[in-house]
């Protein structure tokens, strides 16, 4: 058994799609207030590795644990599927997922997308999401937002949204797919902001992104992957000012910053 | 006041028969709708080939051969049933198939056939990203259909849904040929002891007409709730 006090320890995940190998061997341990940044060029298989986490993407190989609690597969036609539905559902409620698109549910109003997973999957009374769900809307500056619906808002506005909706789930770790991604670039820095407080009150966080800044100044792991493989991974002080790779150097130095 | 020549009480009953057959039908074709509908996007060929096939057919043959068949079709072959049963082990058993319980079923396959693909191209419509944001919070499969999957699809799926309402509204006064009084039926007969062709069948043209009508009104409020959210954005 592993050690129960680590929130997520992910191990020599393995990912192809039809030929073409993603992730060749990857593995990655989110400690407590662990604030992990995934870097690397489009195609390195950064998102295929955080969608593989809460099985969004179902790896060929390769152990997931949650609190020392395996994920468990078994072998189906269609490839490696998880094994006990009831074990994944309860396993996803403890990872929240922030999406690059915000995918808030399109028909519900803002408030009702940060209490539906609480009421229906965790089963908390209506009265007690509705309270809790209103100060994390308040927390990322959208209260007088709450009775809107998704198109209503702003880009900026539906990712912090998304990221309420996520911190109400309680989740011990939260996944951040290139969360600032489609954003216009004057509503970047709202939502960078909400996710320097989560890191700070010390969140366990794991951020595929490209904003370098955050990454250096937020993080305290960066992990940087070129095609499929960690090519380099260390505290962003090395990492990032002094890389040993010559394709991390590569891959920082155009951006100028 | 128009004198129906004591048809009247008759044409009543027949329009109150259409409209509960075409409920009841309508019930029938949405659920066997959506079960082909999901049967055909499931990655089991197990279930998706019947689903192919069960389209196909209902869709490639008129409506009229279906309900003959399925009508004496289906009685044959509980008749040959029973037979069976009698010879073999001595039981006399009789059933016989309710025309009105016949036509529901009828109508309910033909009509599943077409909200079928109604419903399959609306659900191919729905954003996947919101599908997998509620699978990433663990919902079941059940929770995801009933609180997301589904209302998300029916915005794409109601233009669809209220033109085959109408069809099958329409469909329904085929349930004659099996003997069922609908208000088609009972205009046809009045006709033909009277003929006074426009004392019968213009009342039943505007009955239905009242019937489309007012579903018009409960469109118009699906479109309402499932467009919620919607329609600030364009």
């Amino acid at each position: 058994m592993a050690d129960a006090s680590i929130p997520l320890i992910v191990s020599d995940i393995h990912k192809r799609f039809g030929n073409n190998e993603v992730l060749k061997g990857i593995s990655l341990e989110a400690r407590k207030g662990d604030v992990i940044t995934l870097i690397g060029a489009s195609g390195s298989g950064k998102s295929t590795f955080l969608r593989c986490m809460n099985l969004l993407e179902r790896p060929d190989s390769g152990d997931i644990l949650v609190h020392g609690e395996p994920i468990s597969f078994r072998r189906t036609r269609h490839g490696r599927e998880p094994a006990d539905r009831g074990q994944l559902q309860r396993i996803r409620t403890r990872l929240s997922m922030v999406f690059q698109s915000f995918n808030l549910w399109a028909h519900m109003t803002l408030i009702a997308n940060v209490i539906e997973a609480p009421v229906h999957v965790r089963g908390v009374p209506k009265a007690r999401a509705m309270e809790q769900g209103m100060a994390l809307l308040e927390r990322v500056g959208l209260a007088d937002r709450a009775h809107y619906y998704p198109a209503q808002l702003s880009g900026g506005q539906q990712q912090r949204g998304a990221i309420a909706r996520a911190l109400a789930m309680e989740p011990e770790v939260m996944l951040f797919d290139e969360p600032t991604s489609a954003l216009d670039p004057e509503l970047v820095g709202d939502v960078l902001k909400v996710m320097r407080e989560l890191a700070d009150e010390g969140r366990t966080m794991i951020v595929v992104t490209h904003e370098m800044d955050f990454a250096r100044d937020v993080s305290n792991q960066v992990v940087y992957l070129h095609q499929g493989m960690v090519e380099e991974q260390g505290h962003p002080s090395e990492v990032l000012d002094n890389p040993s790779s010559s394709r991390l150097r590569q891959f920082l130095a155009p951006r100028g910053r | 006041m128009i004198d129906f020549q004591g048809y009247g009480p008759r044409l009543l009953e027949g329009a109150l028969l259409t409209l509960e057959l075409a409920v009841l039908s309508l019930l029938v074709a949405v659920v066997l709708g959506l079960l082909t509908a999901s049967a055909r996007l499931s990655r089991l060929a197990v279930l998706r080939l019947p689903a192919i096939i069960y389209t196909v057919i209902i869709r490639g043959v008129p409506d009229l051969v279906l309900m003959l068949l399925l009508f004496y079709g289906a009685q044959i072959g509980i008749n040959q049933l029973t037979d069976m049963i009698y010879d073999r082990w001595g039981w006399d058993i009789f059933i016989n198939i309710d025309p009105f319980v016949a036509g529901v079923i009828t109508i309910g396959l033909i009509f599943g056939a077409y909200m079928a693909e109604t419903f399959r191209g609306a659900f191919l419509a729905v954003d996947q990203g919101q599908i997998e944001a509620a699978e990433s919070f663990g919902m079941s499969p059940w929770l995801l259909f009933r609180h997301i999957r589904f209302p998300l699809m029916m915005r794409h799926a109601l233009p669809g849904l209220g033109n085959n309402w109408m069809v099958l509204l329409k469909t329904t006064a085929l349930v004659s040929i099996i003997g069922l009084s609908d208000m088609v039926r009972v205009a046809a007969e009045a006709t033909r002891a009277t003929h006074q062709t426009f004392l019968f069948m213009i009342p039943v043209a505007l009955g239905y007409l009242a019937i489309t009508s007012l579903s018009e009104i409960g469109m118009q409020w699906l479109k309402k709730r499932y467009n919620a959210g919607f329609e600030e954005a364009s």
